[in-house]
């Protein structure tokens, strides 16, 4: 009797939880799928089987969209979980001091919205921002730059912008996992003669592994699926040559003439790169 | 020795560049906010006394204590039902697993790997026929429930010991009586790192907002923000305040609640 009325609780606390991700990610995720599959918009969608996944093939801007995810991608995850390592490993010195003053100062980014920093790096990098005034004033250049209006450059405004956002977020976690790395494992290897790059590269990253993992899937999970930075800095200028690929769903299906089905099939793409990139980095993390 | 002072002062050179890197956007953020338009372009970097007339072409031309009050009543009801309904449901996967719950926990993680995206679109059509765009009920749903808080509640419940939970029942308390009574207060220090991650979440969330919130009186701060942007002349002064406006409340919640927010961060996803 007790024990039915305990099973019985049991089910009563995990159920709602469990119910509303059930109606507010799977359900979504086959209805999208049904909707890639359509044509047309509002009521009067029909079938067209997959002619919305072969339209990608032929889309300048899909490709365009794909490609500069990826160099988001490959840019900012790399430098930025380079500079976190590398950062947290500054900070665990013993000797130093001020520590707390620079974890905080490195931290500080993290307090900012995503749509409040991009609107920071937007004006600090306009034509007639503070980037340009500082850079005229030394007269390192002649006349403003157009970082924004220039396809790389304003990329690498992206870049830089997330570089600024994150790398003190993923430090954090690099700080959390060598405070976990017992002192004597260094203390040992000097005495065998290891210098401080020996130290870095025998010692510090094989110990970090779980920790280089996690932040490198949370963050390509994160690039992957970059909207408010492509929205509030470039828009996806110029010409759609910054925009991401969640920009250019949200663009297909909410500016504009909502082409549902379409967007649905791109969104497709985006959840199946998110997950083969999750199981490659998986399959790479458990090996070594 | 030298050579040792030589390497440390390298270093500081470093750090100090790098803490100036980080610091210095948001210092131009509010100093900027004191500033006219036109001070800002100029590259004025020092604070000014024009503070008051930003506020006030901020709250003449936009809904700024609308959108203030929508961001924080989204962000705090989102907060405590989610907190709520996760830390129910991690506290249920842990105490009273079997298979089924076990399997059933598994498969709610692979909700993290969905991505905002791909969901939009159903929802938005699904919260249009229920009538819930433009409610905050509508903009707030679809986050009560999140894996990822569910999951961390688990990861806390393991350290929560099962003597506390069988003493209790001996001694007649019942299920809810232990949750309320027992597990609640002694995890405060987790409740209070997720509460920190999920408000800091509900404030920031900005596409879904974007979508589901498309009426000027239901807008919330990012949107209000970012809406600034879109203006022919860009009134820097104003704007920055604006921004400044909308960052406060996650400054002060850092520096209030330093400790938690830090454990929020890591131990969330540890383990």
């Amino acid at each position: 009797m007790k024990t039915k009325k305990r099973k019985i609780m049991g089910w009563t606390f995990v159920i709602p939880a469990s119910i509303m991700i059930v109606i507010f990610n799977f359900v979504p995720m086959i209805q999208s799928f049904i909707l890639s599959l359509k044509r047309g918009s509002g009521t009067n969608m029909i079938f067209t089987g997959f002619s919305n996944y072969k339209r990608m093939f032929q889309d300048k801007i899909f490709k365009m969209t794909l490609s500069n995810t990826f160099i988001y991608l490959i840019l900012e995850v790399a430098i930025m979980l380079v500079m976190a390592m590398f950062l947290a490993s500054l900070l665990n010195d013993k000797r130093l001091k001020g520590k707390w003053f620079f974890r905080l100062a490195i931290f500080l980014p993290c307090t900012t919205s995503l749509v409040s920093y991009s609107i920071i790096f937007r004006s600090l990098f306009s034509v007639d921002g503070f980037i340009n005034t500082i850079l005229t004033n030394l007269h390192l250049i002649a006349s403003p730059i157009n970082w924004l209006g220039n396809t790389w450059t304003a990329r690498i405004v992206i870049v830089l912008a997330l570089l600024w956002r994150w790398t003190g977020y993923n430090m954090i976690f690099f700080l959390a996992a060598l405070q976990n790395i017992d002192s004597s494992i260094y203390e040992a290897a000097v005495v065998d003669g290891a210098n401080a790059f020996q130290k870095f590269t025998k010692i510090t990253i094989p110990m970090l592994r779980p920790t280089i993992l996690l932040t490198a899937i949370m963050s390509t999970n994160g690039t992957l699926q970059l909207f408010d930075e492509s929205m509030n800095i470039t828009n996806g200028g110029p010409a759609n040559t910054s925009m991401t690929i969640s920009h250019y769903i949200y663009n297909l299906s909410f500016a504009g003439n909502p082409n549902f089905g379409y967007a649905s099939a791109i969104s497709y793409v985006v959840f199946i790169l998110v997950a083969i990139l999750a199981f490659i980095q998986m399959k790479v993390g458990d090996e070594k | 020795m030298s050579k040792r002072k030589f390497v440390y002062f390298g270093k500081y050179v470093f750090l100090i560049l790098v803490a100036i890197i980080s610091i210095f956007p948001m210092y131009w953020m509010i100093v900027s906010g004191t500033n006219k338009s036109v001070d800002v372009i100029a590259g004025k970097i020092l604070p000014g006394n024009y503070l008051m007339e930003n506020l006030k072409s901020l709250l003449d031309t936009t809904v700024l204590s609308q959108a203030m009050w929508n961001s924080i009543r989204n962000a705090v009801v989102s907060m405590v039902l989610n907190v709520f309904v996760c830390s129910l449901a991690g506290y249920g996967f842990e105490k009273f697993h079997d298979k089924y719950k076990d399997k059933i926990m598994s498969i709610l993680l692979l909700s993290m790997m969905v991505p905002t995206a791909a969901t939009v679109i159903p929802l938005f059509r699904m919260f249009g026929k229920m009538g819930l765009l433009n409610t905050t009920v509508g903009c707030i749903l679809p986050t009560v429930s999140t894996a990822f808080m569910i999951f961390m509640f688990r990861q806390a419940a393991k350290s929560f010991p099962d003597e506390i939970i069988e003493a209790a029942r001996i001694d007649g308390v019942g299920e809810w009586g232990i949750y309320f009574k027992m597990f609640l207060p002694i995890m405060k220090s987790t409740y209070a790192a997720a509460a920190i991650v999920s408000f800091m979440n509900a404030w920031n969330s900005y596409m879904w907002p974007l979508i589901v919130l498309q009426n000027e009186n239901s807008k919330t701060m990012p949107i209000l923000v970012s809406g600034l942007t879109a203006r022919y002349t860009i009134d820097y002064g104003s704007m920055m305040l604006a921004v400044t406006i909308s960052t406060i409340p996650m400054l002060i919640i850092f520096f209030v609640l330093q400790k938690n927010f830090v454990e929020g961060i890591t131990g969330s996803v540890k383990s």
